[in-house]
């Protein structure tokens, strides 16, 4: 795997020196094994992206893409082992996460990056109230009384704007809806007044029109707050509202990333493409839905050259061949095809 | 919550009737001479016949005889032995001793049980594992009666660290080898209850999120997943302090405890019907109120269970 180049639009400070770049949460080219029983399965493999204060970067791409991972492994949550994180930097304020004292990296926690997950009913303890959750952190960071903690606890329920948010604090997580649950999943991931802010999947559990509510909710306080938020999602639909910048993976690399505006008019990456055409329209009612052929390539057994090339519709000799790096084409935005000069400039 | 309890101590009433029916009938009815043995070699006299069958109604028909046993015992009279000595004395001088044993008993195997199954949850395939997995396979293995000899023998003998037997006092630091005997086969259930609790919750989402909230792992730890893996072990723990407050026949006979276990075992022996009866009825009574206390904690570690 060592001819994958890396993408060159790395900001100063992302050779390793460790100086400080400016960028407020930054990951050059991670990766990550997951060493198994039937073999060595490489779900990350050289990815770059980050986020600055006041920004929200997308990451979309299919289950397996290796997007859930890269979050985990910034949150330091990776299941290790049987994960391995075989190179690369998470950068917080410059400074690589990943070669910390585990407790310079606990309080990094909750208070610098904070995560809000897919499935809060799972995800919520459920042997404590929701109340007792979102307080504890104020109790055991802040050092705050019982009562203080409780209050503050209260204002962060009531801030996500949950009905009755002092009736509700000493509920158990299986009395909320599942879109109240994820409320108080986002009321407690803020309590803390995060940087940076990641939020996995944090609609699929719930109905659609829930679904507009919390991204709206999500939207709103990472305005207020100028945080930095990473969206990780497989629906585009989501994205386009929110995200400023989208980065698409597949196969565990970033494949496209560029503003909303550019990746949906000229996607510069047959993946992203196709990804664009699979979204259902009103006017081809009736016809056959619109897929990508094939199946993403298994993680222990990567195909040679372009992950994409099996199922690309464009793919030539030299996509079995050689590994297309991430080359930024035009200004902020960069693709990992040999073709993405030709996709962008067609019509 | 208050039906449901109502509902569960009127479940009582008819499980009680049921085996105390059971246990009167097993005692009085077997066939034979109820005087048999009772008067040496030569039989008893005409009078004390006469008076004996008198005083346990032995010529009335059992529902009679059961009808008046329950009539007494709810106004707390256990009844008397046949050289006249107050049943429920007896209990009330061997009980106390039972209970001190069963709970130093459940204190030990609590503490080492739980102690072991957390870490070996934590730490899987370690050496500290496999040492609690074989060592929790013997005690499993091994009747109670094999570990509390060799025990005996091996600390109190050979060792002289302990004395063999417990005096009349019932010193706590006494009773913490016949505790730790009478507990040792729980404490190997607990022990890998709990390792297999911690194994599976500590995977769980809710741990994760803990650990992704900045809390220190030993708050992780010791409140985030150990609560929840405790819901299986505390139960089993209730379970077992009922059965421990049985008596323990055997561990009370190595180590010479005039608990319950001995004196039902001596009552047995020399037919003292009315002491069988009135013990055996006291157990099934901590039983039953063991098993509703157990139901009721279930309900307050785990919110999800109500009732109604």
């Amino acid at each position: 795997m060592s001819d994958i180049l890396v993408s060159e639009q790395s900001a100063p400070g992302a050779d390793g020196s460790g100086r400080p770049s400016g960028r407020l949460l930054e990951v050059d080219d991670l990766r990550v094994e997951f060493r198994t029983r039937d073999g060595v399965a490489k779900v990350i493999n050289g990815v770059t992206y980050h986020v600055d204060a006041g920004e929200t970067l997308a990451v979309l791409g299919e289950s397996g893409s290796g997007k859930s991972v890269t979050a985990q492994t910034i949150m330091g949550i990776l299941d290790m082992p049987p994960g391995f994180v075989t190179g690369g930097q998470v950068r917080f304020h410059g400074k690589d996460m990943l070669t910390m004292s585990a407790e310079e990296r606990r309080r990094i926690r909750g208070e610098g990056i904070a995560m809000i997950f897919q499935d809060s009913l799972s995800a919520l303890n459920p042997v404590f109230t929701v109340g007792f959750q979102i307080a504890e952190q104020f109790r055991v960071r802040r050092g705050m009384s019982r009562s203080d903690a409780k209050k503050r606890a209260i204002e962060m329920l009531d801030q996500v704007k949950i009905p009755n948010a002092k009736g509700r604090f000493s509920n158990y997580p299986h009395q909320f809806s599942g879109g109240m649950r994820q409320r108080a999943m986002i009321a407690m991931s803020l309590a803390l007044d995060p940087e940076v802010l990641i939020a996995d999947e944090p609609t699929t559990a719930l109905d659609v029109t829930v679904q507009a509510q919390i991204m709206d909710l999500l939207g709103e306080l990472q305005r207020e707050r100028r945080m930095g938020m990473i969206l990780i999602t497989h629906d585009l639909g989501v994205v386009a509202d929110v995200a400023d910048r989208i980065a698409v993976m597949y196969a565990g690399r970033i494949v496209e990333e560029a503003d909303v505006y550019d990746l949906y008019a000229k996607p510069a990456h047959p993946y992203t493409l196709g990804l664009l055409n699979s979204i259902p329209r009103l006017d081809e009612k009736g016809q056959q839905l619109r897929t990508i052929k094939g199946l993403p390539p298994n993680l222990m057994n990567i195909p040679p050259g372009c992950p994409f090339n099996p199922r690309c519709p464009m793919a030539q000799p030299v996509c079995r061949e050689t590994v297309p790096p991430l080359l930024q084409i035009g200004t902020g935005r960069a693709s990992a095809c040999h073709f993405a000069e030709e996709l962008v400039n067609r019509d | 919550m208050g039906r449901y309890l109502v509902r569960r101590l009127l479940q009582l009433v008819p499980v009680f009737i049921g085996t105390t029916l059971m246990i009167y009938l097993l005692v009085w009815k077997v066939p034979g001479d109820p005087f048999a043995g009772k008067c040496g070699d030569r039989g008893c006299p005409d009078n004390y016949r006469a008076m004996m069958t008198e005083k346990f109604q032995l010529d009335q028909p059992w529902f009679v005889q059961y009808a008046t046993y329950m009539k007494n015992l709810l106004q707390g009279d256990f009844g008397t032995t046949w050289s006249g000595r107050d049943v429920g004395e007896i209990i009330a001088i061997a009980y106390p001793n039972t209970l001190k044993l069963a709970l130093v008993a459940l204190v030990i195997e609590g503490v080492i049980g739980l102690t072991a199954g957390v870490l070996t949850g934590l730490r899987r395939n370690g050496f500290l594992d496999n040492l609690v997995l074989v060592s929790t396979l013997f005690l499993i293995a091994l009747p109670v009666f094999v570990v509390g000899f060799v025990l005996q023998w091996f600390f109190g003998v050979k060792l002289g660290i302990v004395k063999p037997t417990v005096s009349n006092e019932m010193r706590i630091t006494e009773l913490l080898l016949p505790g730790f005997v009478l507990g040792s086969a729980s404490m190997a259930y607990i022990a890998r209850v709990s390792r297999t609790s911690i194994a599976e919750n500590r995977r769980a989402d809710y741990v994760r999120t803990a650990i992704a909230k900045g809390l220190p792992m030993r708050r992780v730890v010791g409140i985030h997943l150990l609560r929840n893996s405790l819901i299986p072990v505390v139960t089993l723990l209730g379970t077992d302090l009922g059965a421990l407050m049985g008596g323990a026949i055997i561990t009370e006979g190595i180590f010479g405890i005039n608990g319950i276990g001995r004196t039902v075992l001596r009552a047995i022996v020399t037919k003292e019907s009315a002491t069988v009866v009135s013990i055996v009825v006291v157990l099934v009574l901590v039983y039953l109120v063991m098993n509703l206390l157990v139901d009721l904690l279930y309900a307050a570690l785990d919110p999800r269970i109500r009732y109604e």
